[in-house]
């Protein structure tokens, strides 16, 4: 006999705890002000606007680095949810009681390049990451940010990471 | 020397460091600009728990020494004889060799190397207090607004 499928509510929550556990745990993912919004295992990325994220007060515009990091912050979480996504569907790891320290290893960033297509306006921005290739060891990622439209990018990039030993 | 064309050395650099301490997220990051002049720039920022990126090691997240990078490139920018005025980054590549170690101010040093009518070119490393080994090495590609 087939089991019957799970109540949605428990497997939302159960992917929705693995997140939250995943994201609480980095500090400067709250320094940034960055949440992210899940639709099965797709992730959108949202940096919510904040003055502190200026670079520069005269355009005004995005600092730089703020948008290097919010790409990398996404990049990295793309990459640890697909590996914690199978360990909690799978039932080898169980999303209540997640803490850094039962939670699977982050992957390392190797290296990281931005692309900086226009200046970053003083509003929300979203990001979208795609896994191109997922080894053993390493990983090749690319991220694409946007504000007002989809189609409209203001900074893309492309990073490689280390992924972390998997027992 | 030529006392003629202004603005003079010692007034870009002052006006580089006004503008750089005045960046809101450079500021959020606690950035202090330690040596600015012909090129060449030095900025360095504290060990903070808000920029860790892996709650496991406490190491800083990459992005935060991004930021450092990209805030440093702009400043070696800035400060080139050539260009004058704002600049805005077009590519960053960052390679990060070892993790910094927990507790250390990282410190960027930026070099821009080439300036054309357009673009100027910058590399850069980062240390924490091993100033041997860098952690991380960035090239990147800034804009150049000509006054």
């Amino acid at each position: 006999m087939r089991k019957a499928p799970e109540p949605v509510h428990i497997i939302k929550e159960r992917r929705d705890k693995a997140l939250a556990a995943l994201v609480d745990g980095v500090p400067y993912i709250r320094t940034l002000g960055v949440s992210f919004d899940r639709r099965g295992d797709e992730l959108t990325a949202v940096l919510n606007y904040d003055d502190k994220l200026i670079g520069n007060p005269l355009l005004p515009a995005l600092h730089g680095g703020a948008t290097a990091s919010f790409l990398e912050v996404s990049a990295i979480m793309e990459l640890s949810f697909a590996i914690l996504w199978d360990e909690i569907e799978s039932g080898r790891l169980d999303a209540d009681g997640l803490t850094p320290e039962t939670l699977p290893r982050l992957p390392k960033t190797i290296d990281f390049t931005v692309d900086y297509l226009r200046s970053g306006l003083p509003r929300d921005a979203y990001a979208r990451a795609r896994v191109n290739r997922s080894g053993r060891r390493y990983a090749s990622v690319h991220v694409e940010a946007w504000q007002d439209n989809r189609d409209r990018l203001f900074a893309q990039a492309t990073g490689h990471f280390l992924m972390p030993e998997r027992g | 020397m030529s006392q003629t064309s202004p603005p003079s050395a010692p007034d870009k650099a002052k006006i580089a460091r006004q503008f750089i301490e005045a960046i809101p997220f450079s500021k959020a990051l606690q950035m202090s600009l330690d040596e600015i002049g012909d090129g060449l720039a030095v900025i360095s920022m504290p060990y903070d728990e808000a920029l860790v990126g892996d709650p496991r090691t406490g190491v800083i997240h990459g992005g935060a020494v991004s930021a450092l990078m990209d805030t440093c490139g702009g400043a070696a920018v800035m400060s080139h004889p050539e260009a004058l005025a704002a600049t805005a980054t077009i590519d960053l590549r960052i390679d990060y060799m070892r993790p910094a170690t927990p507790g250390d101010r990282i410190t960027a040093r930026a070099e821009c190397y080439h300036v054309t009518r357009s673009v100027a070119f910058i590399r850069a490393e980062a240390f924490d207090h091993d100033g041997t080994r860098p952690v991380a090495a960035a090239t990147g590609a800034f804009t150049v607004t000509r006054g």
